[in-house]
C-alpha cells in the first residue's frame, strides 16, 4: 500500500511538472532549440549529408610494432572516417607535436613502443604505456571528436585486456590451466576480444544518415547530450524546489497526515524527481532521434544510461531541498549549479580543454559522466564501455539521496 | 457520551518559546468543541500535534484510545484534517485533487469514484469538477479543502480556522456545513479566532492564549465567569493615546478593568450605562476624542477580555 502511494506521489509530481508551461520551456523547448541552433551553426542542417565539421587533421605516430598500433592507424584512416578525419602517418613524435603547436593540425596521437605487447602480455603487470593525445586548444570541437574516436578504441582494448586477465585467473584458480600456459592464453583471449572490433567495431560511428549510405560522425550526437544534461539539472532543481513549495503550501503536511509512512512520502517526492528527469531525457533523446535523425547508439545501453543519469542528477535535487531553506534559494542555487556543472561537466565544450584539476572536480557532476557515456554510445560503443559511467552515476545518486534523506529528516521537514 | 479525544498535559517547546503549555482537555463523541484564541495562541500547534504532524515535547493525547505519539498511523486513519491553508494542487482539477487525496487515504476503484462524486455534489462543485483549482474563487477552494478532509469519512474532524480570508457568503456555507456534519454524527474540533463562530457552533469552548488553556466549558459556564459584567469598547482616533486614557479611567468608580489596545480601550463594568457620562467627561478633560462606543453584554469575547485583559483580536 505504501509503495502504491509512493508511486502515486511521484506520478502526481510528473503530471504537475508537465503542466507547468515554464517547466516545459526549460525542460524540453530550450534544449531542443539550443541543440537545433548549435547544429545549424555547425552546418548540420545545411541540406547535405556532409558533416558540419570535416577533414579534422590528425597526425598519427605509430611507434608500436604490434597489431594494436596498426589497428589504431587503420581506424583513423578507414573509409568510414575519411570525410571526417584527415589522418597523416608520421614517424617523429616531436614533428607531430610541432604541427599541433603551429596550429596546422587538430591533434597528434602517439602510440608508444611496446603498446601491443604490454596489453597482451600478463607479465607486464598492468603497466601499460600510455597513448599520447596531444591536442590543439584552439580547436576544441575537432580535438573532442578525435579524442572520442581514440577513447572508444582504447575502451575496446581495455575490455580485451581485462577479459583475458579474468579468464586466465579463473582457469588458474580452478586448476584447468597451468601457469606456463597462462601467458599464451591471455594474449589469445585479449586478441579475440579486441579483434572483434573488426566485425562489430566499437568505432562503428553513426550509420543512420539521411540516405542510409555509409557511416558518418554526427556532430549533433556531440551537442545534444550536453544540452540534455545541462537542462536536466534545471529539472532536478525544480523537483527539489517542489518539496519546499509543498512544505509551504501545506500539501506536504497533508500527505504526512494521511495514513502514509513519512519515509514513503519523502520517497515519493524523490522518485518523482527521478521520474521527471528520466522522462525529460527520454523525450529529448527520442525527439532528437526523430527530428534530427540522430543515432544515440545501442538502445539498451542508452536506456540504462538515461536511468543512471536521471538518478545521479536527481540526487542533487534532493540534496538542494535538504540543505536550502526556501524555494527561491533552491531556484537560484540550482540555476548556478546547473550552469557550473554545465561548464565543468563538458556540456558546452570539451572537458579535455580544461585543466586537470578542473577535470578531477568535474567527476562530481552527473554531466561529465553522462556526457561522456552518451558520446561513447553515439560513437558505437557498447554497454561494457560505459560501465564506469553507469557505476559512477548510480553511486552518486545513492550517496546524494541517502545524504539528502538524512538531512531532511534532521531538519524536521517530514516530522518535527 | 464517551470521550473520543483526551489531551493530557500537552507541551510543545521551540527552544525557549513554549507554543503549547500544559494543555489538557477532552472531546466527547458527537460534540463540536472549539478552541478559541487569538492568532499565535497555540491552536494550530495543538491541532498539528493531535494530527501527528508534530511531536509533543511532553504529554500525550489519545484518539479513540490510540496514542498520537505511540500509534500515529492508527490515529491518522481515524481523523480527518482541514488545514488552515488551502492544501491543494492548483494545477490539478477538483476531481484530480479529490482522487489523489482519496488514494492517499487508501480509497480506490469504485469506492473512490463514488465517494468523490458524493463529495463534489455535497460541496456544489460537480459541474466544475474538471476545472483547475487555480480558476476557483477563495470560497470554492475552501470547500474543496474541506471535502479532502472528509474523503475517508472520519469520525473525528479537525478544522483549523476554515473560514479565514473568505467572503461572508462562503463563510456562512462553511458554518452550515459544519453543523450538518455534526448533525450526521461527526465529532468536530474547530479552531477559530472569531468569537461569533465559536458561539454559533460550539457545544463547549476552550479558550487558549499564549499556549495555555485558560478556560474551558460550555458557553453559559464561561460567561458566568464574568458574572453580570458588561464591556464598553471605546473607539479612539488613530493618533490618540489609548494607554493614557485607560490609566485615567481605571480610577473611575465602577470600572473593574480598563484595557488599552490599538485605538481602543475596553472597560469591564457592572454599570455600563451609568458609566458612559463620566467616561466621556474624563476623556474630554484629557483632550482625547472618543469616536464611538460599543456596549457588549457578557459573551466569549468578554470572557477572554476578563481573563487576559486583552481583546480577542489584539
Amino acid at each position: 500500500m505504501n509503495l502504491r502511494k509512493l508511486l502515486l506521489i511521484a506520478l502526481k509530481d510528473l503530471r504537475l511538472i508537465f503542466r507547468d508551461p515554464t517547466g516545459l520551456v526549460i525542460m524540453l523547448l530550450a534544449p531542443f532549440a539550443l541543440t537545433l541552433g548549435m547544429g545549424a551553426l555547425s552546418g548540420r542542417f545545411s541540406g547535405s549529408t556532409q558533416l558540419g565539421i570535416s577533414q579534422i587533421s590528425v597526425a598519427i605516430v605509430n611507434q608500436d610494432s604490434g597489431e594494436l598500433g596498426q589497428a589504431l592507424e587503420d581506424v583513423f584512416t578507414s573509409r568510414e572516417l575519411n570525410e571526417l578525419i584527415a589522418a597523416d602517418i608520421l614517424t617523429d613524435p616531436a614533428a607531430a607535436r610541432a604541427l599541433v603547436d603551429e596550429d596546422q593540425i587538430a591533434a597528434a596521437i602517439i602510440v608508444p613502443e611496446g603498446f601491443t605487447a604490454s596489453i597482451f602480455s600478463p607479465e607486464s603487470g598492468g603497466d601499460v604505456p600510455v597513448v599520447e593525445f596531444y591536442e590543439n586548444p584552439t580547436r576544441p570541437t575537432s580535438t573532442g571528436i578525435a579524442r572520442s574516436i581514440l577513447e572508444s578504441f582504447l575502451n575496446q582494448v581495455e575490455i580485451g585486456r581485462v577479459s583475458g586477465t579474468l579468464i586466465v585467473s579463473q582457469l588458474l584458480a580452478s586448476g584447468a590451466l597451468q601457469p606456463q600456459q597462462a601467458a599464451a592464453l591471455g594474449a589469445e583471449v585479449g586478441r579475440e576480444v579486441v579483434g572483434s572490433t573488426e566485425d562489430s567495431p566499437s568505432i562503428k560511428l553513426n550509420a543512420n544518415t539521411v540516405e542510409g549510405s555509409g557511416a558518418k560522425f554526427d556532430l549533433l550526437a556531440y551537442i545534444a547530450p550536453g544540452m540534455a544534461m545541462f537542462f536536466l539539472m534545471y529539472t532536478v532543481t525544480m523537483g527539489g524546489r517542489s518539496l519546499l513549495v509543498e512544505s509551504r503550501t501545506g500539501t506536504l503536511a497533508r500527505m504526512l497526515i494521511s495514513p502514509t509512512n513519512p519515509g514513503f512520502v519523502l520517497g515519493g517526492k524523490g522518485f518523482g524527481i527521478f521520474l521527471t528527469s528520466a522522462a525529460q531525457l527520454l523525450i529529448l533523446i527520442g525527439g532528437t532521434s526523430l527530428l534530427f535523425r540522430l543515432s544515440w547508439g545501442d538502445g539498451t545501453a542508452v536506456a540504462l544510461l538515461i536511468l543512471a543519469a536521471a538518478f545521479g542528477a536527481s540526487g542533487w535535487g534532493i540534496l538542494m531541498a535538504a540543505v536550502l531553506k526556501t524555494p527561491g534559494q533552491v531556484a537560484i542555487t540550482g540555476s548556478a549549479i546547473a550552469l557550473l556543472f554545465g561548464i565543468i561537466g563538458g556540456s558546452f565544450f570539451d572537458l579535455h580543454m580544461l585543466p586537470e584539476w578542473v577535470r578531477t572536480i568535474a567527476k562530481v557532476t552527473p554531466n561529465s559522466w553522462a556526457n561522456e557515456g552518451f558520446r561513447i554510445l553515439s560513437m558505437g560503443g557498447k554497454l561494457a564501455a560505459i560501465q564506469p559511467h553507469l557505476t559512477a552515476l548510480m553511486s552518486m545518486g545513492a550517496l546524494l539521496y541517502a545524504l539528502g534523506t538524512i538531512l531532511i529528516s534532521r531538519r524536521g521537514l517530514v516530522r518535527k | 457520551m464517551s470521550a473520543v479525544l483526551e489531551v493530557h498535559n500537552l507541551v510543545k517547546k521551540y527552544g525557549e518559546n513554549t507554543a503549547v503549555n500544559d494543555v489538557s482537555f477532552d472531546i466527547q463523541e458527537g460534540e463540536i468543541f472549539s478552541l478559541l484564541g487569538p492568532n499565535g495562541a497555540g491552536k494550530t500547534t495543538t491541532i498539528s500535534i493531535l494530527s501527528t504532524l508534530l511531536s509533543p515535547t511532553a504529554g500525550d493525547a489519545t484518539i479513540f484510545g490510540h496514542s498520537v505519539t505511540r500509534d500515529p498511523m492508527e490515529v491518522k486513519r481515524l481523523i480527518g484534517v482541514v488545514p488552515q491553508e488551502i492544501a491543494l494542487y492548483d494545477d490539478m482539477s477538483a476531481l484530480e485533487n479529490l482522487n489523489f487525496w482519496g488514494e492517499m487515504y487508501g480509497l480506490s476503484g469504485g469506492a473512490l469514484k463514488t465517494r468523490v462524486k458524493e463529495l463534489l455534489e455535497q460541496i456544489g462543485l460537480a459541474d466544475r469538477a474538471k476545472e483547475r483549482i487555480k480558476t476557483y474563487s477563495g470560497g470554492m477552494k475552501r470547500r474543496v479543502n474541506i471535502a479532502v478532509g472528509l474523503m475517508h469519512q472520519p469520525r473525528l474532524l479537525f478544522m483549523d480556522e476554515p473560514t479565514v480570508g473568505i467572503d461572508p457568503q462562503s463563510r456562512r456555507a462553511i458554518l452550515d456545513s459544519v453543523k450538518s456534519l455534526n448533525a450526521a454524527g461527526m465529532t468536530i474540533l474547530y479552531t477559530t479566532h472569531y468569537m461569533e463562530e465559536a458561539q454559533e457552533l460550539s457545544d463547549r469552548v476552550g479558550i487558549i492564549d499564549h499556549g495555555k488553556l485558560i478556560a474551558l466549558g460550555t458557553q453559559s459556564e464561561l460567561t458566568a465567569k464574568v458574572g453580570e459584567m458588561d464591556t464598553l469598547i471605546l473607539h479612539l482616533a488613530e493618533d490618540e493615546d489609548s494607554g493614557h486614557l485607560a490609566q485615567a479611567l481605571k480610577t473611575l468608580s465602577g470600572v473593574l478593568q480598563a484595557n488599552p489596545s490599538d485605538h481602543t480601550v475596553a472597560l469591564v463594568t457592572p454599570v455600563a450605562e451609568e458609566l458612559l457620562a463620566p467616561v466621556v467627561s474624563r476623556a474630554n478633560e484629557l483632550g482625547i476624542k472618543i469616536q464611538s462606543v460599543d456596549m457588549r453584554e457578557p459573551n466569549l469575547e468578554a470572557v477572554f477580555l476578563h481573563l487576559t485583559g486583552r481583546a480577542l483580536r489584539d
